[in-house]
């Protein structure tokens, strides 16, 4: 295809995510490495209906609109963000190893510092929730397949329910029914037969649950793309497979998964990305307390109550790309070889 | 509690209804010409509120509003361009401050000295001598408790942390409620401003005078910390989970007997039409217990207020001042006093009021209106979690609030 | 269930290996009630009062519904759908999240389209980098984005408009449509745009007369997932939009509360029920083409 008509194709669209993706984007990295101007504060006395008056400090908003003024971006801070406290932590980090403590404790310590904790958890949902949805995806599709055709319909419309429903919602409704309250927190009392049971008390029960949710949302997508896959497996390698006598669970070993295998590559491509952006359900199950992600501490850091931290929330974003582009390279560099080949 | 919404709900729709059926009958509130337009939050009170501004419409005035929950991410931006999006932004003391950081309102003397004839010295927010901001009502958090189970364990309401660790263990005793106690410490937000609470009771100042330099790593931080892991033996497991809400409902559902959750809940727990009125009928409110002997009560107050942009022309400042003026004049406040605790003129505190009263009464401190209070309070939100689990000492938790705030602070430029 | 495991049985007259059969059914069956159970509960429990849906007393309230009939005479109520639809103005969002959905989902087509068809036509390197740049894109988190328009936004004054906010998420929505429907073009043969071209058609002829007409499955699935991005979204919506403009899902959090005001939260049940039926008319609708659609596209991958 000529350049022109690449270009004329595929303009509107270019445009469309440079202005909206790629340059917030480039102000998001601009910011990551500023810090605010030091504010000029004052004290002056300040009076509110309770306590009467008293002396206080303030900004000096004219003196600092000043600072400002010279220079928009703030203060020049390189990757001081990135190494702070609140992200990479390296003095801490130094500090933790070079301490005369045991692993374990080590581990403790380090797992204290919010990022690392967010990225421990991140870590492990992306890897238990990624599989295990598409495993299930996987085996819901070879189940359905099955069935007979008039049942399909219906089967699959329910199985889409769980991508269907608004994930803040869901994972509300989903708590309630977990609580130490709802229908299924009861279930597992009398099924451990532990009356005091609740999630929302025990740290790992929380995190299974908040993984079981996640499998349950990322199951319907992959569910979605096997399932229609299977419909394109051609029948005569199928029987020719039958025919070599091979049984039932050799013929999907050897004909169905490889068949699907580039399906995989597309739909884990597109999970493990979702999946490391987990937020709702630790809004929606109030799992602040045994679960952070690094969308949640983004999420955090932006609310107005906690003074907007945007630089800081700019760091962990950039750090999320980071760690998704690594974790899809190896998708990257077999798209490039595929793409390589195509072009020749 | 849901009929009971659904009540106010309906009755706040024919509210509108008939506001706007008699707008062409029309308050005067005396402004020739400009345009009004209001940023909320969003809650009954201030609907209220936004609706009676737009009493003042007319062909020469108009008065448009937003409500909603992300008024204070809109605030900064909405009026850092020239002209304002919003000529009023109704604000609380913890939502001034970036406003007032960033020199977006405006003084509002002339005003208040032409329009604010019913205006009390307790509603005027001075900053440096100038007023910023105009009050009209208060919130914080007290004490709700079981009248029937105290009276049964012959005990005293409690009027101290101390005694309410000892009436706890009493009513767990006597066995009457799944647990004695709940308090508002969902991880997060409402964690940090219960040690807020507590910490202000203790009567320290929470940063170095005249710095930004935090200065709760003290032992009056230690005490509150563990005052308020304490009180977690008489709560329910799932405490870290528990916020004002949901433990307005546990009370109200008879599972605990005692709680300290925002003033805003003594409507629904009142309620004698709500999903239970035997505890309606038996509830009591009090003020924050106190912490540590000096009779502070362990609450921070908040108000909630209004502010005029800056950038928006005079005529418009004065419209939105006098329509605020007619929004929260003192017979507004009468006939809704039920709906909020008001700072207005003319106001009677309703039962339900009983307890924000009695905070104020006795000293509570308002919640610092400080420029980098916010970053603390997050920092406290986030790092007081593990302490509170018992995974780290109240001074190892102390010392990780100050390193995260510090880095925060710094980022912001607060410190260097 | 157990009839479902009849017809399976009877279908297949091979009855070799039984056992995998049952072993199927059983998980399908397991697989339909982890699904469909959640919302069936929703369903039912939205035309009860908060104290038996969400009991603290006993769960089984939710299906006595002892306290809806003692608040409202009946074991049913519509209570949450009246207080959303009428009292709250629900439908008003719903307006706009009609006008929101079909928008988004037509523009971000037709941008999907042509730039997806170009991505896969063309062979050359940058074609391969625009690929991996808009996956890049993909992974930022939308709050973080959003953070960032607020300023520009006010001061171009075309802050809290509807065509804003479909354009934000359009644009969000690209890289998505762009992989999706590049896949989908990979599995259309060139010979196909290539002989129209030989017969005279343009570049532009070809791909609207000769492979768009081939491609609507593949544009329908892809649809689909951009409906549902904007049908769900959140964090655009909550902050793009004044308060008239409001969507369907910041106003059903609005009904869930705050510190200040416990909200109604059946309110929000009703809605979020409410909210799922034009999708399940969609997806029935469009049943067929979503899998046949995901076929076409997926076969090359």
């Amino acid at each position: 295809m000529p350049h022109r008509t690449f270009l004329f194709f595929i303009l509107p669209s270019a445009v469309a995510m440079f202005l909206f993706i790629a340059l917030p984007i480039g102000s998001v990295i601009l910011q990551s490495l500023h810090v605010e101007h030091g504010q000029v504060l004052v004290e002056v006395e300040s009076c509110t209906p309770f306590g009467g008056c008293k002396t206080q400090t303030r900004v000096d908003a004219e003196a600092t609109a000043a600072l400002r003024a010279e220079a928009p971006l703030g203060r020049w801070n390189g990757l001081g963000t990135y190494m702070n406290r609140a992200h990479l932590a390296t003095a801490e980090l130094g500090e933790i190893f070079r301490s005369d403590t045991t692993l374990r404790e080590k581990f403790a310590q380090v797992y204290q510092l919010r990022f690392y904790r967010a990225l421990f958890f991140t870590l492990i949902y992306t890897f238990v929730v990624t599989p295990a949805g598409i495993i299930v995806g996987f085996w819901i599709a070879l189940a359905v397949n099955r069935l007979p055709q008039m049942l399909k319909g219906p089967v699959i419309f329910v199985s889409l329910l769980p991508m269907i429903i608004t994930p803040l919602i869901g994972s509300l409704v989903l708590y309630w029914m977990l609580n130490s309250r709802g229908i299924l927190g009861k279930a597992l009392q009398w099924l451990s037969g532990n009356p005091d049971l609740s999630i929302a008390a025990s740290g790992p029960l929380m995190w299974v649950s908040l993984i079981l949710y996640g499998i349950w949302i990322a199951a319907p997508f992959s569910f979605v793309v096997f399932y229609a896959g299977l419909q394109t497996v051609p029948d005569d390698t199928l029987e020719s497979a039958m025919i070599d006598g091979a049984n039932r669970w050799e013929r999907v070993r050897y004909v169905v998964i490889p068949h699907l295998m580039p399906l995989a590559t597309f739909v884990s491509l597109v999970q493990v990305m979702d999946n490391f952006r987990v937020l709702e359900p630790i809004v929606g199950f109030n799992a602040e307390a045994h679960a952070m992600s690094l969308s949640s501490i983004i999420y955090t850091d932006l609310q107005a109550e906690n003074g907007q931290l945007f630089g800081s929330a700019a760091a962990t974003s950039m750090l999320t790309i980071g760690f998704v582009v690594i974790l899809l390279s190896p998708v990257l560099v077999r798209t490039w070889r595929e793409f390589g080949k195509r072009a020749h | 509690m849901a009929i009971s919404m659904t009540k106010l709900a309906t009755r706040f729709a024919t509210g509108v209804v008939f506001a706007a059926s008699a707008m062409p009958a029309l308050a005067d509130c005396g402004i020739e010409a400009g345009s009004v337009r209001i940023l909320s939050n969003d809650f009954d009170a201030l609907r209220l509120i936004n609706e009676r501004a737009t009493e003042c419409a007319t062909d020469s005035v108009s008065v448009t509003f937003n409500q909603t929950q992300e008024h204070k991410s809109l605030q900064v931006p909405a009026l850092s361009i020239d002209p304002a999006e919003y000529t009023v932004a109704v604000i609380a003391n913890n939502s001034l401050p970036p406003l007032l950081n960033d020199g977006l309102v405006r003084p509002l003397d002339d005003l208040v000295e032409k329009y604010g004839q019913n205006l009390t010295e307790q509603q005027l927010i001075r900053i440096d001598g100038k007023v910023m901001a105009i009050a009209f009502m208060v919130n914080g958090q007290h004490l709700f408790y079981r009248k029937d189970l105290l009276e049964e364990a012959g005990l005293e309401v409690p009027t101290t942390y101390e005694e309410l660790l000892e009436a706890a263990a009493v009513l767990e005793e006597l066995g009457k409620t799944d647990y004695p106690y709940a308090a508002s410490v969902q991880a997060g937000w409402e964690l940090a401003e219960e040690f807020v609470n507590m910490y202000s009771a203790t009567g320290a100042d929470f940063f170095a005078p005249g710095s930004a330099e935090v200065a709760i790593n003290n032992e009056n931080g230690v005490a509150a910390l563990e005052m308020m892991k304490a009180l977690t033996e008489y709560q329910s497991p799932d405490y870290m989970s528990v916020g004002s809400s949901e433990a307005s409902k546990m009370f109200r559902s008879g599972e605990v007997a005692m709680t300290v959750i925002w003033a805003s809940q003594a409507g629904p727990v009142l309620d004698p039409e709500g999903d239970n009125p035997e505890i309606a009928a038996v509830a009591g409110l009090a003020a924050a217990p106190s912490f540590q002997g000096n009779g502070i009560p362990a609450a921070t107050l908040f108000w909630d207020g209004f502010a005029i942009s800056k950038n928006i022309s005079d005529e418009d400042a004065e419209a939105s001042f006098q329509a605020m003026m007619h929004a929260t004049a003192p017979e507004f406040a009468e006939e809704n006093s039920y709906i909020a605790a008001w700072l207005i003129k003319g106001y009677e505190p309703t039962p339900g009021a009983v307890g924000i009263m009695a905070d104020v009464a006795q000293g509570a401190r308002g919640y610092p209106t400080l420029p980098f209070m916010d970053l603390l309070h997050s920092a406290l939100g986030s790092e007081l979690a593990d302490f509170m689990q018992g995974n780290e000492s109240a001074e190892q938790a102390l010392a990780d609030i100050e390193a995260a705030y510090s880095a925060a602070a710094t980022e912001r430029g607060f410190l260097n | 269930m157990t009839t479902l495991h009849t017809d399976t049985a009877q279908s297949k007259p091979r009855q070799r290996i039984p056992l995998i059969s049952v072993v199927a059914v059983v998980f399908v069956a397991i697989w339909l009630v982890t699904a469909g159970f959640p919302f069936l509960w929703t369903a039912w429990g939205s035309f009860k009062v908060e104290a038996d849906f969400f009991s603290r007393i006993d769960w089984t309230f939710a299906l006595s519904g002892e306290n809806t009939t003692r608040q409202t005479g009946g074991p049913f109520t519509l209570g949450g759908y009246q207080g959303a639809w009428i009292d709250q103005a629900f439908w008003k969002a719903t307006l706009n999240t009609a006008i929101v959905t079909v928008f988004v989902t037509t523009l971000s087509l037709i941008l999907g389209t042509l730039g997806g068809y170009a991505l896969a036509r063309s062979g050359r390197r940058y074609a391969f980098w625009l690929l991996m740049v808009a996956l890049v894109f993909r992974a930022m988190p939308h709050i973080t984005l959003v953070s960032g328009y607020l300023m520009p936004f006010f001061e171009w004054n075309i802050w809290g408009t509807l065509p804003t906010t479909i354009i934000v998420l359009v644009a969000i929505n690209q890289p998505f449509t762009l992989w999706m429907l590049h896949s989908f073009f990979l599995s259309i043969p060139k010979d196909l745009d290539e002989s129209a071209m030989v017969d005279g058609c343009t570049r532009l002829q070809a791909f609207r007369l000769v492979i768009v007409p081939v491609m609507w499955p593949g544009i329908i699935t892809t649809g689909l997932f951009s409906f549902l991005l904007a049908y769900n979204d959140f964090a655009v919506g909550a902050m793009l939009l004044s308060q008239e403009n409001q969507t369907m899902i910041p106003k059903i959090t609005s009904f869930m509360g705050s510190i200040e005001q416990e909200g109604n939260i059946m309110f929000a049940v009703s809605a979020v029920v409410s909210a799922t039926v034009p999708l399940f008319l969609l997806v029935m609708f469009f049943q067929r083409q979503i899998v046949g659609g995901l076929t076409a596209g997926a076969v090359k991958g």
